[in-house]
């Protein structure tokens, strides 16, 4: 079947959300630009390689206990058991706000997921999962900013896309022009000194540039604390690790809700390589988790409002060993999972085409086999929650991804 | 600009008669700080390795006792991971400040550089709990004795330098058929294992090591090898540990790198397609033999160093020409620095590195002239501008190009440290008179003429450490 042209796509999507209220309204050109605009959406990014198997048990997977061993979550019902989504899968105890959101229908899990990449450098790993191609190298560009170029301008203007960090990482860097904000505040700096170096920077388009944005940033900020309550100091980038992830989530809403604020924003978590005493349903990677849960649920508080039109991508470079190493940990692996979460997700289901963990099923004897590509995640939530087109997604957001067609049905019409 | 580019680009910027000792001849200049260990510059009883683990296992010994004194759990936990904290943090703190001083007072900036770069390239992180303490003690241990020697000299001495074995988590990365393995498997067979409802230990391979010399310390991710590859390096270095331990796991002096034969997965192994004989720790070595001699590990060390040295974009005639004198010298570090500092690429007054957050904390103290006297100082500086000494996060070290750091919050960030710096600024000496000493033919005539207007002295410091060039090097 052809595919629609880029706007009778979009318009053809709006027709059917808004057929449930008014079948036979006549839609203002206003109003459809309104909505174009009107999606927020929020990457998180675990680096470090999230063990899949960890956070989203495969418990009725019949080799999931010998091969994950004393790392392996126990079924639901039992004390430290998983969180049940249905006879397969569950969440890890630590996830209990996620669980929450899926039995609300506001998170889809993704499992035996990944990107293209098959190979196990963590870097060459994230080059892939944020530059958008088949292959670590190539572009200079991510996804997210090439995707930006293509959003409908929806009567904005404006920078629309925020990094939470000092610097902006390569899933936003690219040619439209993005914010960073981290939550390290940066008071009370000399507004004459400010004005001198803007002038020091007239010749100096880099400079000129990037004092700009952060100029406005700051005022941003200023606004959103106002309007959040929220003080610009809360929170200290030397923060313990769970409030970390809570602590950039509150300044990605905080920005999200200001008046002008950003549609977009990555977040970044680090501390996911666990190759030596991961732990079970304790331990080093539950703590991490649990410190996730409560970021997201941050996040979620913090956008209040905004919740009902926004998804939240939370995504990984790769997943880990099926077995446990040498060392009460797990290796760097390839299939792994992935969460959709929001307000606007059609959640409550889990899309994983099994492929089990029995030995033969493995991928090089070793990794849970990847059965869907990340990309077909990417590409479904920037055209049904973003409306970017499909064209525009084939050939310049994900080029070279045919093979990765978008899923649909995962954002609520 | 060849005095310029020697002092700023290469060094570590300008300390006020840096430009005048390096303007006759640039490249002697250079040349003549590459001969010999390169120890810190200034005298500071920094305590080594082997101590400071010490303390950290009485620590964790504490912990122990804590634990079996307490039938509650969490609160002890608490409690041990800040004994481990208050354990280390002392040395962390010397080791941070040592580090600023010898960069501020270092009379041989270029080798201090070279110290920088394979401490980054063999990166460890100190926010690693058990890394924490000890991540200055690799620089300053396995790094600063070998930068201008021989390649092989400092590989091995890194890997086996017990905070690179513990920051990838190398010391019970134990061979399936080792005797520790066969043995346990004996035991396990003759008792019953319900007994405790634990799931018995199960021995075998933590291929992080292995795989991360192979990735980011010689041939590089395209560098020819696979999976197979991994494994077996990982089986070569099993038994590569630090000393100390209880039980059957005693031996070795405790915070020293130590050979534990009965977790070595004994026996011939085969990595890239040739056979290793050696028996123990040598098999292990010899691999690294062959890995620092390889053309790939040449081209990837040369693309760095050029990433470094002379643009984001390493021009391809001068990695080649550096990697060739990798490959012809065997690794002899000082010739490949020299075919380095021989490329016509470096010497591009054009080319110029957005400077990290390190570059501009070290330059500005060489160019006022001062050096921190306490690591608070030191350490809040790095918090702000985001690059915390030593924390990298990952084993790929801090990234090296300016799109990485070229963040607008980043900039308010360093907008912010240079105004605290000028508000602190006491000394008598003009800033036009500064921007002469730092920056000599880089200094733009807008620059001058704002310093001049400036509001105060300290604030012509502040558009003088902000200015792009100075922000560039």
């Amino acid at each position: 079947m052809p595919r629609p042209s880029p706007t009778n796509s979009s318009r053809r999507r709006f027709l059917i959300g808004a057929g449930a209220l008014a079948a036979t309204a006549t839609i203002p050109n206003a109003l459809f630009a309104y909505t174009g605009g009107s999606s927020r959406l929020v990457v998180v990014i675990l680096r470090g390689a999230l063990d899949g198997l960890a956070a989203v048990p495969p418990y009725g997977d019949p080799d999931y206990a010998s091969l994950h061993r004393e790392l392996a979550i126990a079924a639901p019902g039992g004390p430290d058991g998983a969180l049940a989504l249905n006879n397969t899968f569950g969440l890890h105890p630590s996830l209990s706000f996620l669980h929450e959101r899926f039995v609300a229908g506001e998170l889809v899990v993704f499992d035996a997921v990944a990107s293209p990449y098959r190979d196990r450098s963590h870097f060459d790993g994230q080059n892939v999962l944020e530059n958008g191609l088949a292959k670590p190298i190539g572009t200079a560009d991510g996804w997210l900013n090439r995707a930006l170029a293509a959003l409908p301008r929806g009567g904005r203007a404006g920078d629309r896309a925020v990094a939470i960090s000092q610097n902006v990482p390569l899933i936003l860097r690219g040619e439209a022009a993005v914010i960073s904000k981290s939550p390290q505040a940066t008071p009370d700096v000399d507004e004459d000194l400010l004005a001198r170096l803007a002038d020091l920077y007239s010749k100096d388009d880099w400079f000129s540039a990037r004092l700009s944005d952060a100029v406005q940033t700051e005022k941003m900020a200023d606004g959103a604390a106002d309007v959040g309550g929220m003080s610009k100091q809360s929170a200290g980038a030397g923060a313990a690790y769970p409030n970390r992830v809570a602590a950039v989530a509150r300044m990605a809403s905080e920005l999200m809700r200001s008046d002008g604020g950003p549609e977009i924003a990555v977040i970044e978590a680090s501390g996911w390589d666990t190759h030596a005493n991961q732990g079970g349903a304790k331990g080093i990677l539950a703590t991490r988790l649990a410190g996730l849960d409560q970021g997201l649920k941050s996040l979620a508080d913090g956008l209040g409002p905004l919740w009902p039109q926004t998804a939240v991508l939370v995504v990984t470079e790769f997943g880990r060993t099926a077995a446990v190493n040498g060392t009460r940990g797990t290796d760097h692996g390839t299939g792994g999972c992935a969460f959709l979460l929001g307000g606007a997700v059609r959640g409550g289901q889990v899309i994983a085409d099994w492929p089990s963990l029995r030995r033969t099923a493995l991928l090089d004897n070793r990794d849970l086999k990847p059965t869907l590509d990340l990309r077909s995640v990417f590409k479904a939530v920037l055209d049904e929650h973003m409306h970017v087109d499909a064209n525009t997604l084939a050939k310049r957001v994900f080029p070279d991804s045919s093979g990765a067609r978008p899923l649909q049905g995962l954002i609520r019409a | 600009m060849q005095a310029e580019i020697a002092v700023l680009r290469f060094g570590l910027g300008a300390k006020p008669g840096d430009l005048a000792a390096a303007s006759a001849e640039p490249r002697a200049w250079l040349l003549s700080q590459i001969k010999g260990p390169v120890p810190l510059a200034v005298n500071s009883p920094l305590a080594p390795s082997d101590q400071i683990f010490a303390g950290l296992i009485q620590a964790r010994d504490e912990r122990q006792r804590m634990k079996q004194a307490s039938a509650t759990e969490s609160p002890d936990a608490k409690v041990a991971f800040n004994a481990i904290r208050e354990a280390y943090q002392p040395h962390y703190r010397a080791q941070v400040l040592a580090r600023a001083q010898s960069a501020a007072l270092t009379t041989r900036p270029f080798a201090e550089r070279l110290v920088h770069f394979w401490s980054n390239h063999f990166a460890v992180s100190a926010d690693k709990g058990v890394v924490y303490g000890l991540a200055g003690s690799l620089e300053n241990e396995a790094i600063r004795p070998h930068v201008a020697g021989r390649f092989v000299d400092l590989l091995t001495a890194v890997e086996q330098h017990p905070a690179m074995i513990a920051f990838l988590d190398n010391q019970y990365s134990v061979g399936a058929d080792s005797t520790a393995a066969r043995f346990a498997s004996r035991f396990a067979s003759r008792s019953n294992s319900e007994d405790t409802g634990k799931p018995k230990r199960q021995f075998g391979i933590n291929e992080n090591l292995a795989r991360e010399i192979l990735e980011l310390h010689t041939l590089g991710v395209s560098g020819g090898y696979n999976q197979a590859d991994v494994t077996s390096f990982a089986q070569i270095i099993t038994g590569w540990s630090i000393g100390g331990g209880k039980g059957r796991l005693a031996g070795g002096v405790p915070g020293r790198f130590y050979f534990r034969d009965n977790l070595h997965e004994p026996g011939p192994k085969v990595f890239l397609g040739k056979t290793y004989t050696e028996q123990g720790q040598r098999q292990g070595e010899a691999v690294l033999a062959d890995l620092a001699r390889r053309p790939e590990t040449a081209n990837f060390i040369a693309t760095k160093l050029v990433r470094h040295f002379i643009a984001d974009d390493p021009p391809p005639a001068a990695v080649d020409r550096v990697a060739r004198a990798f490959l012809k010298s065997g690794g002899d570090l000082p010739q490949v620095y020299a075919a380095l500092i021989e490329s016509p690429e470096s010497w591009d007054v054009n080319a110029r590195k957005f400077k990290t957050p390190e570059d501009f904390v070290f330059s500005t103290l060489r160019a006022l002239n001062v050096s921190p006297a306490q690591p608070e100082e030191v350490i809040r500086s790095f918090d702000l501008l985001g690059q915390r000494q030593y924390t990298p996060g990952s084993p790929a070290g801090w990234p090296d190009t300016s799109k990485s750091w070229d963040g607008s919050d980043a900039l308010m960030h360093r907008v912010l440290w240079a105004s605290r710096v000028g508000a602190k600024y006491e000394s008598g000496v003009e800033p036009a008179d500064l921007a002469a000493a730092s920056l000599g033919g880089y200094a733009r005539p807008e620059t001058l003429s704002a310093l001049r207007r400036a509001a105060s002295s300290g604030q012509a410091v502040a558009l003088l450490l902000m200015s792009p060039e100075f922000q560039r090097r």
